[in-house]
């Protein structure tokens, strides 16, 4: 075991999977010569040629489209979104065209593909480029949607995104990609899809989190340790299929939750969280849920004014201690 | 041309225009539901272009799109239990008459977001690239559909890959109810494949010999390695573009016009005038065909309804 940063992880899962199955190839706007705009993808150009590592034009919809269709025909692309702000561009090829054939045409085609996307904000990239829309993606049966909190992890997760035969996409958050952690070796370390996961045990509050909300879950969770307050950190990791089991099994240990998201709270994921806890552990319910999310506004450029709409440890906190 | 061929062609624009008439019947007795968009006036498109794939090559198309399903060669009755929502449909009754497919035939199907297949055809031509197979793509659009972002990037990527797909545009004049000269900057649609390095054949589409010819010359580049081609086929629907249609948007004297061009009529004048064929072995023709279509429509009808545990099955390949 190898402590790498996120970008590693990624990195060693791609070029892992590309070596396993000449089907997988990668295509999207400067993964190629230029080696991806976040560098996950630096020498694959010269190491897989360019059959396997295709640049494209700045067209998202048919990279969205395209990649779907070479899955249709049996390859299995992962397509790169630069940034998921221009997913949005591909929203049609995505939730209309990759996410539906299978279903569609009653099971008679499938769909493997991998749409990789780096997202989030606190880049101070102003309001347009610092989305985290994962709820919207993942409100749509027919598609996975996967976000990775932790190294190894990603490279789990990933892995299993490129054998799946199902179309997944995979959500990175860029702030990210420099978080170190120990990382199997093994070339057939996979994380399954749709299994939530217990990153740190406690009796006294549940925190959901995903992503980067997991390091600031974390963050808070060692804090309020300090203060006498266990919190259990469960890390969704898959917000489509979701995975409650763990959520409920700590919540009817705590009968408190917060949920953490870096996206919107009106419609967002804190309230899917809290409306399947009120509907399967209504009984186990001790205070209301509540919910840390992004505040209602479009993300401001200057650094401070951005970090004040952005989660962070203290509102974790002070939203615990409203409730224990 | 051989007469064998063409009586074949005859047969297959038959069985799509008696098969467009009853649907719209069945439409109108409340048996197909939702949205029926007719092929008839287009048939040569479908059966012409189609007869010149080889067998690896790929057909995909929009959603007016029965007459692709039954010029590639799926079961009349397959198809028919589709358009009534029956689990012996092509898509197990989950698809309707926009989404018919037959991946056996390389038929990967209807779509009925406008512009939104033309990126999975690149994709289909990609695999194929890939693979470094000599099959190319058929892809099938309306006019409507060259003013879409879709169908600006497809081509482009096409050109610049230089994958092996043929687009054909089946310009009938109308996008819904809004003429070419309305919607588009340029109406002859060819102009449009030339800003992406596309030589463009521009055929009469109600002449499915013409249709055949210019079909294969293009196929036959694609798969040379000589990249996409585009070819504009000139035709027309004589029906409504979905049903319930007002036909608001043009005259009766132009429809009447252009039955004097219609695809089976040019294709009859042919056999019986200049290849002297006796009338007698059309005839027998068209009474098979009805007969095809009759028990099309007793299997489609007799046929069982989706199981209720249909509604979670095949939503993901894995569980």
């Amino acid at each position: 075991m190898a402590k790498i940063t996120m970008r590693q992880a990624i990195t060693d899962a791609l070029r892992e999977e590309m070596k396993r199955d000449e089907n997988v190839f990668i295509m999207g706007e400067e993964v190629g010569v230029w080696g991806g705009t976040y560098a996950v993808t630096r020498g694959f150009h010269e190491e897989f040629g360019e059959k396997r590592v295709r640049d494209t034009p700045i067209a998202e919809m048919v990279i969205g489209g395209a990649a779907a269709g070479a899955a249709m025909n049996g390859l299995r692309p992962v397509a790169e979104f630069m940034t998921i702000n221009f997913a949005f561009l591909a929203f049609d090829a995505i939730v209309n065209h990759a996410a539906k054939v299978h279903y569609m045409f009653g099971g008679n085609i499938k769909c493997p593909v991998v749409f990789r996307a780096p997202g989030g904000g606190g880049r101070q990239l102003g309001a347009t480029h610092s989305h985290t829309p994962d709820v919207i993606f993942a409100h749509f049966p027919g598609l996975k949607v996967v976000s990775p909190g932790s190294p190894a992890d990603a490279k789990g997760l990933l892995k299993s995104a490129i054998r799946s035969d199902d179309p997944v996409l995979f959500i990175e958050h860029a702030t990210l990609y420099q978080l170190r952690g120990e990382v199997p070796d093994d070339h057939d370390f996979l994380v399954p899809i749709g299994v939530s996961d217990v990153k740190r045990e406690g009796s006294d509050v549940t925190i959901v989190a995903y992503a980067q909300g997991l390091s600031v879950a974390m963050d808070a969770a060692e804090q309020l340790a300090k203060e006498g307050i266990e919190a259990e950190v469960v890390d969704l990791r898959t917000l489509r299929p979701l995975d409650m089991g763990p959520v409920l099994d700590s919540f009817k240990k705590t009968f408190k939750a917060v949920v953490v998201e870096e996206g919107y709270r009106s419609y967002g994921i804190g309230a899917e969280i809290a409306a399947r806890i009120q509907e399967e552990g209504f009984d186990y319910m001790d205070a209301p849920i509540k919910r840390v999310a992004q505040l209602e506004v479009p993300l401001p450029y200057s650094a401070d004014l951005e970090q004040a709409a952005l989660i962070n440890a203290p509102r974790v906190i002070e939203a615990v201690k409203e409730i224990v | 041309m051989d007469k064998t061929i063409l009586m074949d062609w005859y047969r297959q624009m038959v069985l799509i225009r008696r098969f467009e008439q009853r649907s719209a019947e069945l439409y109108q007795q409340g048996k197909i539901g939702g949205f029926l968009h007719l092929y008839i006036g287009q048939e040569a498109v479908a059966v012409g272009s189609i007869a010149a794939k080889a067998e690896g090559d790929h057909v995909i198309t929009a959603y007016r799109d029965h007459g692709h399903a039954l010029a590639v060669g799926s079961d009349t009755k397959f198809v028919m239990a589709e358009m009534l929502g029956k689990a012996t449909g092509v898509s197990k009754g989950k698809g309707g008459s926009m989404h018919l497919v037959d991946v056996d035939r390389h038929f990967w199907g209807g779509y009925a977001i406008v512009g939104g297949h033309l990126p999975l055809a690149a994709g289909i031509a990609l695999a194929e690239q890939y693979k470094e197979t000599s099959n190319a793509v058929l892809c099938y659009f309306g006019d409507g559909s060259t003013n879409i972002g879709y169908f600006h990037e497809a081509l482009n990527l096409a050109s610049v890959w230089n994958l092996p797909v043929v687009w054909i545009a089946e310009n009938n004049q109308y996008g819904m109810g809004t003429s070419i000269e309305r919607a588009s900057a340029v109406s002859e649609l060819i102009t449009k494949a030339s800003a992406y390095g596309m030589e463009g054949q521009r055929v009469n589409g109600m002449n499915v010999m013409e249709v055949y010819d210019s079909s294969k010359k293009a196929l036959d580049r694609a798969r040379s390695g000589l990249g996409p081609q585009f070819i504009e086929m000139i035709t027309y629907r004589y029906e409504g573009h979905s049903m319930g249609d007002p036909l608001r948007y043009r005259s009766k004297d132009e429809v009447e016009k252009w039955r004097e061009d219609d695809p089976i009529g040019v294709l009859e004048r042919h056999l019986l005038q200049v290849l002297e064929l006796d009338k007698d072995s059309l005839e027998a023709i068209d009474r098979k065909v009805e007969k095809e279509i009759d028990e099309a429509v007793i299997f489609a009808e007799e046929s069982p309804l989706p199981a209720i545990e249909e509604l979670f099955t095949d939503i993901y390949v894995e569980a």
